[in-house]
Order: structure tokens, then C-alpha cells, then sequence
């Protein structure tokens, strides 16, 4: 059985989303990966009727509109609510920390700057959220027929 | 650096034994709280009764189906509540049902983990869990 899972990455950085997508490649299990490098493209993206991902990398410091926000609308949207957001971000500040997991976020990891650690942590969150964790079923408000 | 304390509230003494097992032979400094049934579980998080001067986790590792109160009813009671609702809560279940899935990242479960049948499985599983939330992510600070 070949299921693919639909990650959302949000995230504006050009060298981090490069570094995120080859993290990807050497995924054991088929992957599609979407982008969105703004907060406001992303809150209009669940607001929207495409197809709503299985998982969601969520960067804090976003263009016109923070992942705090973006992760409020994700939890306040029935269609969206239950998605895992795994917030991925440079910041190491405790309150975001908190504020994170508050707002419902699923986990929270602070991108390391070194390079091969950043593939390392990759490969973690790849093993334990696709691999170990059971992700909610398909989304059955499939919005694509509305 | 402080033991991360994790409590793990499961009924099922088998897999106590296997989690506690599996927990200590890693390398990270952790200290395991046990706790058997719902409803001291709720008086531990709650810091009630005996349990008034319980320390709250770092994080929780939680059975479904656990005799008096539900894990759901136990998930529930700490997202809802403004102090507890950052503690991560990996939910730790037989259960593979979709509709236990579902409901349970409805109600703010950090992630769903289910218990693998097979012990060395399981016993890898535990240890996956324990050196992703530990090593990897940023816990939130102890309350």
C-alpha cells in the first residue's frame, strides 16, 4: 500500500525550506511537500477549499501574519482542528514555547543552526510523527467537493 | 541538567513493566511517576488528596481505557485547564481504532502512539518517544 502524506510547510526562510525539503529525500515513505512563505497565504490556505494536509511544519516569524496566528486559525477551523502542527522555528524563547503549546501545537523544536544537525532533527521528526505516531484519518470534510 | 519527569498513567502492569524497563536504559535522566487509575491520575495532575504535593510532569504518557475515569476524560480536564494545558500528553493505547485517533487529537492530544504487541517493538517504540520528546523538542519550562 503506497499512502502518500501531505506535509504543509510553512515557512519563509529560502535556506531552511531547501534544507527541510532534503531532509525529505531520503524519506523511507512517499512524501508530498507543500510550501506557503507567508502567514496570511497560509490562513487563506485553510480558509480555502484544497486539499488539507496530514501534518503541518509551522514557522513562528512569518511574513504579515505570525504562526501564532496561523496556528489559531488551523485549531478554530473544524475541518482543521485536529491536524498535528509541529512548530519548527529559531526561536528559543520560553514564552514561545509555552505560547505554542497553549495555542495546541503538537510539539515544538528550535531549528538548530548546524547544518547536519538540522538533517538530524529532520530525520527524528520524520521517524517518530510518520513512523511511530498513528496521524488522524483522512480528513473527511474532503472540502475539494464542496 | 534536572531528571524530566514523565508519568505515565496505565493500568495494564505488563506494560508498566516494559515502559519502565525501556525508560531506564537510555541515557537521558528521567524520573517515572506511576499512576494506575483515572481518578488518582486526575488527583496527582490535580495536586489533590494525597496527592497535594505531587510535582506535575514534564510530560505524560497516557493509557485509553483506565478503570474509574477514561484517559479522554483525564486529556480533556488537563487542555481545558489554563495551567496544565502546555504539559504534552502522548497517548499510549492498544487502541488503533480511527475513532479513537480522531477523537483523541480533538481533544489536544500531542500524538497518538500505539502500543506495539510484540515487546522489543514496543520496548524501541518507548524509547523513540522518549528520546524525540527529550532530545528533540523544547519541552515547555516545569511548572
Amino acid at each position: 500500500m503506497t499512502q502518500i502524506i501531505d506535509i504543509l510547510l510553512i515557512e519563509d526562510n529560502p535556506g531552511d525550506i531547501e534544507l527541510i525539503k532534503a531532509g525529505f529525500d531520503e524519506a523511507r515513505m512517499a512524501i508530498s511537500l507543500n510550501v506557503i512563505s507567508d502567514g496570511e497565504e497560509a490562513i487563506n490556505f485553510f480558509d480555502g477549499d484544497e486539499k488539507l494536509p496530514d501534518l503541518v511544519l509551522l514557522d513562528i516569524n512569518l511574513p504579515k501574519v505570525s504562526g501564532f496566528e496561523v496556528l489559531k486559525a488551523i485549531r478554530s477551523n473544524d475541518a482543521s482542528s485536529n491536524i498535528p502542527v509541529v512548530v519548527l522555528t529559531s526561536s528559543e524563547s520560553e514564552s514561545d514555547v509555552t505560547n505554542s503549546y497553549k495555542g495546541h501545537a503538537n510539539s515544538f523544536i528550535t531549528k538548530p543552526v548546524d547544518i547536519n544537525k538540522f538533517l538530524e532533527v529532520m530525520k527524528s521528526i520524520e521517524n517518530f510523527w510518520l513512523t511511530i505516531v498513528k496521524l488522524p484519518s483522512e480528513q473527511t470534510a474532503d472540502r475539494s467537493y464542496c | 541538567m534536572q531528571a524530566i519527569e514523565i508519568l505515565l498513567i496505565e493500568d495494564n502492569p505488563g506494560d508498566i513493566e516494559i515502559t519502565r524497563q525501556s525508560l531506564n536504559s537510555g541515557k537521558i535522566n528521567n524520573k517515572l511517576q506511576v499512576v494506575m487509575d483515572g481518578e488518582e491520575a486526575l488527583d496527582y495532575l490535580f495536586q489533590r488528596g494525597k496527592h497535594e504535593k505531587s510535582n506535575l510532569p514534564d510530560m505524560i504518557l497516557l493509557d485509553l481505557n483506565l478503570p474509574k475515569v477514561s484517559g479522554r476524560e483525564i486529556l480533556k480536564a488537563l487542555k481545558e485547564d489554563e495551567l496544565r494545558k502546555s504539559i504534552p500528553v502522548i497517548i499510549l493505547s492498544s487502541s488503533e481504532a480511527a475513532a479513537d485517533i480522531d477523537e483523541s487529537y480533538q481533544l489536544h492530544a500531542n500524538c497518538f502512539v500505539t502500543k506495539p504487541v510484540q515487546l522489543e517493538t514496543f520496548m524501541d517504540v518507548v524509547q523513540v518517544i522518549e528520546s524525540f520528546w527529550i532530545n528533540i523538542v523544547r519541552l515547555p519550562d516545569q511548572l
